[in-house]
C-alpha cells in the first residue's frame, strides 16, 4: 500500500457585492463617523441594518442614526487571532446595543484580558483611521466610562444622538459595493484509489480498477464501481495507447493551466480501459486531431501526469471499436 | 389518499442582465418574489413555505444565502428549504415546491431561484485546482464541447445546425422583456462567423452570463379557485440522476435524462411527446443541445434531432416550439435558469407569455439539467386540471 498523498488546497475570491439602498447608506455612514439603523414597523430600530421587515416582510428604508457608544450584550474571548480579524492582539468577539439601537451588532473590542470583558459593560467605537465605507471602519469596540472620559484618539463617545434620529442616509460619493474576499484552507487527500494510480504514474504506469461485478475497467480509480457501488480490488494496468474518442479545440487560455492556445483537449480510451479520460494532444498540428487517431503518452521529466498524449502513427480506429465509449 | 392536484398561479422574473449592481442579492430575489404574488394577488401572509433553488455557493460566495434571504422572502416564522442539484437547481427547486402541495404538507408555497454571477465568475468556480490533477480546462464550455462533436457524429447533423439554435432563440429573447440578451442587429450570418471558442463550439452558441431571480407561488385546488389569472397545472414532475463519470455512461443522450423523461410523460398520460406537447422550454447553454435534447426527450428518434431544428419545427412559430423565451441561451443566472425554463412551461399553458405565446399552447414541458449532465428535472404544465 503505497502512502496516502495530501496536499494543501486554498481556495479563494475576491467575491463583490452589491450593497443595495440601505447597506450602501449604512457602509458609507461608517466612513463618515455615523452609525444607522434601520425603523421596523413596530418602532424598533435594527442596526446593523436591513432591507425587509423582519416581522411583516415589507421594504423598510426609514433610517435613524445611533450613537457611538453602546452596551456588550454578550462576549466570547479570542486569545488568538487569525488573519484578516480586526485585531492583531488578542480580544473580545463581543455583540454591542449602541444606545438607541434595539439589537445588537457584531464586532471586536479592545481589551486586555477576558477579566476586563461582562456583559453589560459600556464600550464605544474606535474608528479606524482610513475610512473606506466598510464595517472595518469601526476598528474595533473599546471600554468607555462616561465618569473618566480620556479624550482619546477614538473619538468622542459623545458624539452622536443618545435618541436615534431620523437620518436621510444620503452622503456625496456613496459607497455601493464592496469587495468581500475569502478564502478557504483545506487539507485535500486524493484517497486510497487515487493515491495507487499516482504511486504508479511515478513509474510511468497506468493503471485501472476493474469492478468484481459488471467487469468495466475505470481509470482512473475510484475505489469503488460507480455503477454497482461495489469496492474495486483488481488493479489492472491500462494504455499505454489509446484512441481519441472526442475532442475539442480550445481557443480560451485556461487559468492557471499554462497551456498555450489552440490546443487539442480530448477524450482518450486507453486499451483495456471502458471509459475515457482527458489528456492534451500534441505532435500533430490541433487542427489534423480526429476522432479514432491513435495515441500514446509523452512523459516529462517533472510531470506527475503524462504531459500530453502523440499520434502512434497506427491506423485510425474504427468508429464503432469506440462509438460505445462516447 | 390521492394528491392534491397542484396550480401555479403567480410566476415573477428580474429583468436579467450581466450585471444587476444596482440591488442587494436580497434586493434582486424580492423583485421577482413580490412580481409572483402580485401575479397571484398573494400577500406574503398567505404563503406558507419558501423553498430556495441555486448554483454552488461558491458562485457568489455567500454560504447557505437562504438564512440571510428569509427576511426577504417573507419566510420569517415558516418552513425554508434549500435546493441543490447544480445547474438542474431550479427544477429541482420548482418540483420540491410542487410535491410539498401535493403531499398537502402545506397550501401555498413559494419558489425562488436565483443567481447573481456578477458577484463571481462561474469558470473560475467550476475550475477549482484539485492537487495532484492535471489542470486542462476551465468552464463548462471546454466540457460539453466534446460531446457535441460526438453527437454530431454519431447523428451525421451538418455543422450549420448548432447556429440555427442560436439565432432562433436570440430572436425569441426579443419577444421576452425579461430577457439578457436582446440582440437586435442578429443575423444568422453573425452567428455563424463568431469566435470558435471550443471547436465545434462558437462564441454566439454559448450562453452568457446573468444575474437574475425567478419566483413562482404554487398552490392547491382551494388557492387556484381564488387566482385572479388562470394558473397551470401540474400533470408530472420527475428527477433523475447519473454519476458524472461511469463505464457505459452515454453523454450525448444521458440514461438518467431518457428515464426522466419517461417517468414525467407517464405521469401527465403523454404517449407521443411530439403531437401532444405544444411547448417545451428546454436548457440549452450550448445550442447543439438543443437537437441533442430532441432526441433524449423522446421529441425525435435518434439521430434525427437536428432535422426537427433544421427543418423549421422549434421555431415559435413551428409545429413543436422549443424554447419560446429566448432560453438559456438568452438568459443564464444559473441557479434560476432552471426555474425559468419551469415557468415560462407554465406562463404558456396560462396563456400569459405575451409576445413570444405560442397560440393555443394547451400543455408544456419544462426541462433542466445541471453538473455533468447527470441532474435532470422536469415537468409537464397544462391549462387543465389533471385528470387523474
Amino acid at each position: 500500500m503505497p502512502e496516502i498523498l495530501t496536499a494543501p488546497l486554498t481556495v479563494s475570491f475576491p467575491f463583490t457585492r452589491s450593497l443595495g439602498p440601505v447597506q450602501s447608506a449604512f457602509l458609507t455612514g461608517l466612513r463618515e463617523r455615523t452609525v444607522l439603523g434601520v425603523r421596523t414597523r413596530d418602532g424598533r430600530i435594527l442596526v446593523p441594518p436591513v432591507e425587509y421587515d423582519p416581522v411583516t416582510a415589507e421594504e423598510i428604508r426609514d433610517l435613524a442614526e445611533v450613537a457611538p457608544t453602546g452596551t456588550v450584550t454578550t462576549w466570547a474571548w479570542n486569545p488568538a487571532p487569525r488573519p484578516g480579524q480586526p485585531l492583531r492582539t488578542p480580544f473580545a468577539w463581543v455583540l454591542v446595543r449602541l444606545d438607541g439601537a434595539d439589537t445588537a451588532l457584531l464586532h471586536v473590542l479592545d481589551a486586555p484580558g477576558p477579566h476586563a470583558v461582562r456583559t453589560g459593560m459600556r464600550v464605544r467605537i474606535r474608528w479606524a483611521p482610513e475610512r473606506t465605507g466598510a464595517i472595518t471602519d469601526i476598528g474595533c469596540f473599546e471600554p468607555y466610562d462616561p465618569h473618566e472620559d480620556d479624550g482619546g484618539d477614538g473619538g468622542d463617545g459623545g458624539d452622536g444622538p443618545r435618541t436615534p434620529a431620523p437620518h436621510h442616509g444620503t452622503f456625496d460619493d456613496p459607497v455601493t459595493g464592496i469587495v468581500a474576499p475569502a478564502r478557504l484552507d483545506y487539507t485535500y487527500t486524493p484517497g486510497r484509489a487515487q493515491s495507487r494510480h499516482l504511486a504508479a504514474l511515478a513509474g510511468r504506469r497506468i493503471t485501472g480498477e476493474r469492478c468484481p461485478s459488471c467487469s468495466k475497467v475505470h481509470v482512473p480509480p475510484r475505489g469503488a464501481c460507480p455503477t454497482c457501488g461495489v469496492a474495486a480490488t483488481e488493479q489492472v494496468e491500462v494504455g499505454p495507447r489509446g484512441t481519441v474518442t472526442t475532442f475539442c479545440i480550445v481557443n480560451i487560455k485556461a487559468k492557471g493551466a499554462g497551456i498555450e492556445v489552440p490546443y487539442v483537449y480530448a477524450h482518450i480510451a486507453l486499451d483495456g480501459a471502458d471509459l475515457a479520460l482527458h489528456g492534451r494532444i500534441g505532435g500533430i498540428p490541433y487542427d489534423e486531431v480526429r476522432m479514432g487517431l491513435r495515441v500514446e503518452p509523452v512523459w516529462t521529466a517533472d510531470g506527475r501526469h503524462p504531459d500530453h498524449y502523440r499520434p502512434t502513427g497506427e491506423p485510425d480506429a474504427a468508429y464503432d471499436t469506440y462509438k460505445e465509449l462516447l | 389518499m390521492s394528491k392534491e392536484p397542484v396550480a401555479v398561479v403567480g410566476i415573477g422574473q428580474t429583468k436579467h442582465a450581466a450585471a444587476r449592481r444596482d440591488v442587494s442579492l436580497a434586493g434582486l430575489v424580492r423583485e421577482a418574489a413580490v412580481r409572483a404574488l402580485e401575479d397571484a394577488g398573494l400577500s406574503w401572509a398567505d404563503t406558507d413555505a419558501v423553498v430556495v433553488g441555486k448554483a454552488p455557493d461558491f458562485f457568489e460566495g455567500v454560504m447557505m444565502p437562504e438564512l440571510y434571504l428569509a427576511d426577504a422572502l417573507g419566510a420569517v416564522g415558516k418552513p425554508v428549504l434549500r435546493v441543490h442539484t447544480a445547474g438542474s437547481v431550479g427544477g429541482s427547486t420548482a418540483l420540491v415546491a410542487a410535491d410539498l402541495v401535493a403531499a398537502r404538507v402545506h397550501r401555498t408555497v413559494l419558489a425562488v431561484a436565483f443567481e447573481k454571477q456578477s458577484e463571481s465568475n462561474a469558470m473560475w468556480g467550476l475550475s477549482l485546482p484539485v492537487p495532484f490533477q492535471q489542470p486542462l480546462l476551465a468552464g463548462a464550455g471546454g466540457f460539453f464541447a466534446p460531446h457535441v462533436r460526438a453527437y454530431m457524429r454519431r447523428s451525421g447533423a451538418p455543422a450549420a445546425v448548432g447556429s440555427l439554435v442560436a439565432y432562433k432563440d436570440r430572436r425569441n429573447a426579443l419577444k421576452n422583456p425579461w430577457a439578457h440578451l436582446h440582440e437586435h442587429g442578429l443575423t444568422l450570418e453573425r452567428v455563424q462567423s463568431s469566435p470558435m471558442l471550443w471547436d465545434p463550439v462558437r462564441y454566439s452558441e454559448t450562453c452568457p452570463s446573468s444575474d437574475g431571480a425567478c419566483a413562482m407561488v404554487l398552490t392547491d385546488r382551494t388557492g387556484a379557485a381564488r387566482a385572479p389569472h388562470p394558473p397551470a397545472w401540474v400533470h408530472g414532475g420527475a428527477m433523475r440522476s447519473e454519476p458524472t463519470l461511469f463505464a457505459g455512461k452515454d453523454f450525448v443522450s444521458p440514461r438518467a435524462g431518457r428515464d426522466c423523461a419517461a417517468e414525467v410523460y407517464r405521469q401527465a398520460g403523454v404517449t407521443d411527446p411530439r403531437r401532444e406537447i405544444d411547448a417545451a422550454e428546454l436548457y440549452v447553454p450550448f445550442s447543439w443541445y438543443e437537437p441533442m435534447w430532441l432526441e433524449n426527450l423522446g421529441f425525435a428518434a435518434e439521430g434525427e434531432g437536428w432535422k426537427l431544428t433544421a427543418s423549421g419545427a422549434t421555431e415559435l412559430d413551428g409545429e413543436l416550439p422549443v424554447n419560446p423565451s429566448g432560453g438559456v441561451l438568452s438568459t443564464n443566472p444559473i441557479g434560476a435558469s432552471g426555474l425559468i425554463r419551469f415557468a415560462e412551461a407554465a406562463l404558456q399553458v396560462r396563456g400569459r407569455a405575451g409576445e413570444h405565446q405560442v397560440d393555443g399552447a394547451r400543455k408544456a414541458l419544462g426541462h433542466a439539467y445541471g453538473g455533468g449532465a447527470q441532474f435532470f428535472s422536469m415537468w409537464v404544465v397544462g391549462h387543465e386540471p389533471p385528470t387523474t
